[in-house]
C-alpha cells in the first residue's frame, strides 16, 4: 500500500513540478516576497519628511530644528515661509510633520519660562503619527534638558526593553513573514488539488483504484509537506543569514512547531480541496481563509487589539499560534515548554481537518 | 447582427454563468461584507488596558500616589506582583507586557532631591506595542511629576512645552485609516478574482475553440467579459463605502462623486490584471496561483495601508509603484480623511489610469482569435 500512496504523492508533484509556469509559481515567490517583504513590512520610521515654520528666527529657535534636522528618522522637505503655507504642506503630503516655533520662543526660555512649540502631524496614518509625536516629544524632551540648568526631574523612568534591545520592529515581522508565506505556499499547493481533478473528471478514477480515501489523502498531503518544509528552512536561512535576525531558540522547536502547523494547514487546504466542485470555487474557499487567517494572526496588528469576541475566534486559526512560536524561537530563545500551549491546538486542528477531508472524499463525488 | 447586440448577447451568457454557479456572487457581495466586518473590528493598532506588572518593594504614600496615576491610565491595565521573580516570569510567558519596579528606596529618595530610577522593563519583541508602552508610562509619569512638583518651587517645568495638534484623525484612531485602506485591498482581491480564471476556464474547458467559430470578435468578447464583472465589483464597492460610514462611522470628508470615480478606474485595472493573469496562464490552476501571489500579499504589505512606504529602502519602494493598491488607498484614505485634495488625487488617479491601459492593451494584444 506504501508504494501506491507514494506513486500518488510522485504524480501529485510531478503535476505541480512538470509545468513550468506551476512550477515558477510555486517555487520562485516565495523567496523573492520573504526579501521584498522584509524589507517593506516595518513599523520603524526613518526619511519622514517634516517641514519647519520658524517666527521666532533666534539662536534657540535655530537649535532646535538642528536636532531635527540631525535626527536620522527625519528628513527636512521645505522651510515654509508664512503660516499660510502650513495648511497645503500638510494637506499635500510634502511634510508629515510641520514644527511651529512661535514668536518668542527664545525669550520665554531665557526668561525661566516655558518655551512654546507645536507640531502639527497628518493623522490620516495615525500609526505613523503616533509614532512621529514620540520622536519629536523625544527631540524636544532631550533640547529641553541641554537648556535646563541643575538636577533632572526625581525619579526618572529608566527603561528597558527583554529581547529586542533597540525595539527593532522588523525583528518582530521578519519571522511572521515565514508564517505567511508558509501558509500561503501549502494552500496553494493542497486547495485545487483535488478540485482540479474533479473539475477534469480524473478524480473518478482515482476512486475507483484500489486506493482507500485515507491512501488518497495521504499522497495529497506530502507534497504539500515536503514544499512547506524545504520553502520554511531557505526562508529561515534568509531570516537569519540576510535579516540577521537572532535565531535564539532551538531549531528542533522550530521544526516542531512548522510540523503541527503544516499539519493544520494541509488539512484546512484539502477540506477547502474537497468540498469544492470548480477551481474557482477552490480558489475562492482559499481567499476566504487564507486572508482572514493572515490579517487576524497577530502577524501586523496585535491580536490582543481585537475585541473580545473576535479573539475567541481567532483560537480556530493555526497562524496564530504559529505567528507566537515562530517569535518565541527567534527572538525570545523560549523553550518548548513555554511554547507548547501553542503546539497542541495546531496539532487537534490538523487532526480534525484531516478527518473531516477524508470523510468528504468519500461522501462526495459531485 | 450588430457588435453592440453581440456584445449584449456575451454578456447575458456571463450573466447567466455567474447566477448558476453564485460563487461570483459570493464573491462581489459576501466577500466585502464579511471581511470589512472582521477586519473593521479586527485590525486596530490602538492598544488599550495593556497588561503591566507592578513591583513595588516597599508601599508608602509616594509609591500609592505613583500607581494610582498608572491605575488612571484607560491604556494601561496594571496588576500588583510581590516579586521581581514572579514578574519576570509573567512577562516571559507573555502574561503581561511591562514591569514597573519601585525600588526599596523609591520614597525616600524622592524627599532627599537624589536622582532616583524607576525601572520600567517591556517586553521588545512586538516593538510597536512596546513603544506605545513606554510612551503610554511616560505620559503617566509627567502627570504624576506635576502632581509631587505643585507644591515646591524647587523645580521648574520641563523647558519646552509641546502642543501636539494631529489634523484629519484627531482622536487618533486606527480605524480611521485602516478601513479606507481595507476597502482597497479587498478590492483588490475581488477584482483579481473575479476575472483571474474566466479566460482561463473557456480555455481550458475547449467553450473558446467554440466562441473562434461565431463571428464575435475578440474585443466583444472580452467586453462581454469586463461588463458584468465591472457592475458586479462596483456593486460591492458601494456596500464597502456604506458599511465604512454608517457602520464604522468612518468620515467622508470629500466628495462621494471623486471616491467612486477613483474607485471606478481602480476597478477596471484590478480587473485588467486579472484578465491578463487569466490570458496569459491560459490554465486555470496557474492563473489562480498567480491571483494569490501578486495580489492579496503586496496588497496588503506594499501598499502603504499599514506599512509607511516612504520608510521602506529605495528598491522597494521601486517595486510598490507596481502596486496598484499603493494609488487607491493614497486617494481613498485622503478623500475620506483629508478632502479632495487634487495635487494627491490627480497624479495618483494618473497612475491607476496607466495601469489600466497597460494590463488591458496586454489583454488586447494577447487575446487574438488563434489556436496555438
Amino acid at each position: 500500500m506504501l508504494r501506491q500512496v507514494l506513486a500518488l504523492a510522485l504524480k501529485e508533484f510531478l503535476a505541480i513540478l512538470k509545468d513550468r509556469r506551476s512550477r515558477a509559481v510555486v517555487i520562485l515567490p516565495p523567496i523573492v516576497q520573504t526579501l521584498v517583504f522584509g524589507y517593506a513590512a516595518t513599523f520603524d520610521l526613518n526619511n519622514v519628511s517634516y517641514a519647519v515654520y520658524d517666527a521666532d528666527r533666534s539662536g534657540l529657535s535655530r537649535e532646535l530644528v538642528a536636532q531635527f534636522h540631525g535626527s536620522p528618522v527625519f528628513r527636512e522637505s521645505v522651510i515654509l515661509e508664512s503660516e499660510r503655507d502650513i495648511a497645503p504642506a500638510v494637506d499635500h503630503r510634502q511634510a508629515v510633520l510641520v514644527l511651529r516655533i512661535d514668536d518668542g520662543f527664545e525669550h520665554d526660555i531665557l526668561a525661566g519660562r516655558s518655551g512654546r512649540v507645536q507640531l502639527i502631524i497628518d493623522g490620516r496614518n495615525s500609526n505613523t503619527a503616533l509614532i512621529v509625536l514620540n520622536y519629536a516629544q523625544e527631540i524636544t524632551s532631550n533640547f529641553a534638558a541641554l537648556h535646563q540648568p541643575g538636577t533632572g526631574p526625581p525619579a526618572r523612568l529608566i527603561a528597558r526593553a527583554w529581547f529586542n534591545p533597540n525595539l527593532e520592529s522588523r525583528w518582530f515581522i521578519v519571522p511572521g513573514i515565514i508564517g505567511l508565506l508558509t501558509l500561503l505556499v501549502t494552500i496553494m499547493v493542497t486547495a485545487l488539488s483535488v478540485a482540479r481533478e474533479r473539475e477534469q473528471g480524473t478524480f473518478d478514477q482515482l476512486l475507483v483504484t484500489p486506493l482507500r480515501p485515507m491512501d488518497i489523502l495521504l499522497g495529497k498531503s506530502l507534497p504539500g509537506l515536503v514544499i512547506g518544509f524545504a520553502e520554511a528552512t531557505l526562508m529561515v536561512l534568509i531570516v537569519t543569514l540576510w535579516f540577521e535576525v537572532p535565531l535564539r531558540g532551538s531549531l528542533l522547536t522550530f521544526y516542531a512547531g512548522l510540523g503541527s502547523f503544516l499539519l493544520s494547514a494541509i488539512g484546512i487546504g484539502l477540506m477547502i480541496s474537497s468540498l469544492s466542485v470548480t477551481m474557482q470555487q477552490g480558489l475562492l474557499g482559499a481567499f476566504l481563509f487564507m486572508v482572514p487567517a493572515i490579517l487576524l494572526s497577530g502577524f501586523a496588528t496585535p491580536v490582543a487589539n481585537m475585541p473580545e469576541w473576535l479573539q475567541t475566534l481567532t483560537l480556530l486559526n493555526p497562524l496564530r499560534y504559529f505567528m507566537v512560536v515562530l517569535r518565541g524561537v527567534f527572538v525570545e530563545g523560549a523553550s518548548f515548554r513555554i511554547l507548547w500551549p501553542q503546539f497542541w491546538p495546531m496539532l487537534l486542528i490538523g487532526s480534525v481537518t484531516l478527518t473531516a477531508a477524508t470523510r468528504l472524499f468519500r461522501y462526495r463525488l459531485y | 447582427m450588430t457588435g453592440n447586440r453581440r456584445v449584449r448577447g456575451l454578456i447575458r451568457k456571463e450573466f447567466l454563468q455567474i447566477l448558476r454557479d453564485p460563487s461570483a456572487i459570493a464573491i462581489a457581495f459576501l466577500m466585502p461584507v464579511f471581511l470589512l466586518l472582521l477586519f473593521g473590528y479586527g485590525l486596530s493598532l490602538d492598544a488599550e488596558n495593556i497588561p503591566l506588572a507592578v513591583v513595588v518593594e516597599q508601599p508608602s504614600a509616594a509609591t500609592t500616589r505613583f500607581t494610582s496615576q498608572l491605575n488612571e491610565s484607560r491604556y494601561l491595565a496594571s496588576r500588583n506582583f510581590p516579586s521581581m521573580n514572579e514578574a519576570e516570569y509573567a512577562l516571559r510567558t507573555h502574561e503581561v507586557d511591562g514591569i514597573v519596579h519601585l525600588r526599596a528606596d523609591f520614597g525616600a529618595d524622592l524627599t532627599g532631591r537624589r536622582d532616583t530610577g524607576i525601572q520600567v522593563i517591556v517586553n521588545g519583541v512586538d516593538a510597536n506595542t512596546a513603544r506605545m508602552v513606554l510612551g503610554y508610562l511616560n505620559g503617566a509619569w509627567k502627570l504624576w511629576l506635576k502632581q509631587e512638583l505643585l507644591g515646591t518651587q524647587a523645580m521648574e517645568v520641563p523647558g519646552v512645552e509641546v502642543q501636539p495638534r494631529i489634523w484629519y484623525n484627531s482622536e487618533v484612531s486606527s480605524r480611521n485609516f485602516l478601513v479606507p485602506g481595507l476597502i482597497a485591498v479587498i478590492m483588490t482581491l475581488i477584482g483579481a478574482l473575479l476575472t483571474a480564471l474566466v479566460m482561463a476556464r473557456e480555455w481550458e474547458r475547449g467553450t473558446m475553440e467554440a466562441l473562434m467559430v461565431t463571428p464575435v470578435t475578440m474585443t466583444e468578447v472580452l467586453l462581454g467579459k469586463l461588463i458584468p464583472y465591472f457592475a458586479l465589483g462596483m456593486g460591492g464597492m458601494v456596500l464597502s463605502v456604506a458599511m465604512a460610514l454608517w457602520l464604522f462611522d468612518v468620515p467622508l470628508v470629500g466628495s462621494p462623486v471623486v471616491l467612486f470615480a477613483a474607485a471606478a478606474l481602480f476597478l477596471l485595472v484590478a480587473l485588467g490584471m486579472g484578465l491578463a493573469i487569466s490570458i496569459t496562464a491560459r490554465n486555470q490552476f496557474v492563473a489562480g496561483l498567480t491571483a494569490i501571489i501578486v495580489t492579496f500579499l503586496p496588497a496588503f504589505i506594499l501598499s502603504g495601508f499599514i506599512f509607511d512606504i516612504e520608510s521602506m529602502p529605495g528598491p522597494v519602494r521601486l517595486i510598490t509603484h507596481l502596486v496598484a493598491a499603493r494609488y487607491f488607498i493614497a486617494i481613498i484614505q485622503t478623500v475620506f480623511l483629508a478632502g479632495n485634495i487634487w495635487p494627491v488625487i490627480l497624479p495618483n488617479a494618473a497612475a491607476l489610469l496607466l495601469m489600466a491601459v497597460v494590463f488591458l492593451g496586454i489583454v488586447h494584444v494577447r487575446s487574438r482569435k488563434r489556436l496555438d
